[in-house]
């Protein structure tokens, strides 16, 4: 220390490029592992495992995210609604896509349920949906790698 | 500069400060909006309503394989029986859907034709639900799916 104070009396020069050149393959990394999807989850949904559900290619046509808590109640865009009152909200959708020109058989609802979830309350969700004329389902499952 | 460049000799020191400023700013943002998602896929069910009913048997129909799935008073599985004929486990399950639609997985198979419908207690946990699911459309063999029922439907919610 003494030593390099003498060298250099005013100013010390640090030497940046191996701090650069970590930030940037750090940046690197981050932009890499930066996903931009538009996917609807929510942490209160534990989903189930299953070995089989491998993620999907490509994007879901109109889909339509209903997710079913552990306490029975649905999360639609990002509201807590029960199950029975669905029905309204599903209505609406279903209006849109008419509007649009479309049926409402070319949805998917996509039921992200929690596992501790009843199954009844997810057959309960389907029935409601089908009765609007949605007849496309996916039944969304984390994948387990083994 | 000028005094700079006669301590320096013949190098030029440029500024770093701003660069350096700008590299970490960029770094948190990307470390901020970094979301750790796991990977999740879809079992597809078409499901229309009333369907089942008015659609006409043709000769290439096959009669749908029926599984039962019972709950315990606590929600949790208490028995799988298929086509009537209790199961042991979801491994059985799946041997005897191998068993029953065979080695032949091409298009218009057997597997193809064949419809699971699942009958389940509606207190059933519904992580049971997904591992019939799992056991009845696929296995996994040396790292590859194998694909056995697709057409998977549910019997009509019945509450109890």
């Amino acid at each position: 220390m003494a030593r390099k104070q003498g060298g250099s009396p005013s100013s010390t020069d640090i030497d940046m490029t191996p701090m650069i050149d970590m930030t940037f393959q750090l940046i690197t990394f981050f932009m890499f592992v930066m996903n931009f999807s538009e996917a609807e989850q929510d942490e209160r949904i534990q989903l189930p495992l299953s070995q089989l559900a491998k993620p999907v290619e490509g994007a879901v046509e109109a889909p339509i995210t209903l997710q079913l808590t552990n306490s029975g109640s649905v999360i639609y865009a990002g509201e807590l609604v029960a199950v029975r009152d669905i029905g309204g909200y599903l209505e609406r959708e279903k209006s849109v896509m008419l509007d649009a020109g479309r049926e409402p058989s070319a949805a998917t609802v996509i039921v992200r349920a929690d596992g501790r979830a009843k199954a009844g309350e997810v057959q309960e969700i389907i029935r409601i949906c089908q009765e609007k004329g949605f007849e496309r389902f996916a039944l969304r499952a984390q994948y387990d790698e083994g | 500069m000028a005094k700079r460049e006669s301590s320096l000799g013949d190098k030029v020191a440029v500024d770093m400060t701003p660069m350096i400023d700008v590299v970490f700013q960029l770094m948190s943002f990307f470390m901020c909006s970094l979301k750790v998602v796991a990977p999740e896929g879809d079992f597809d069910i078409r499901m229309p309503l009333g369907v089942a009913a008015a659609a006409a048997p043709d000769d290439q129909q096959v009669p749908p394989v029926r599984v039962k799935l019972t709950a315990g008073p606590d929600g949790s599985l208490a028995g799988i029986a298929m086509n009537g004929t209790p199961v042991a486990d979801f491994e059985e399950l799946r041997k005897r859907i191998i068993g029953l639609v065979g080695a032949d997985t091409g298009p218009n198979s057997l597997a193809e034709r064949t419809e699971v419908e699942l009958d389940c207690d509606y207190g059933l946990k519904y992580v049971n639900v997904v591992r019939a699911i799992t056991s009845v459309s696929g296995k996994v063999q040396d790292g590859q799916i194998v694909e056995l029922i697709k057409k998977i439907k549910f019997t009509p919610p019945k509450r109890g």
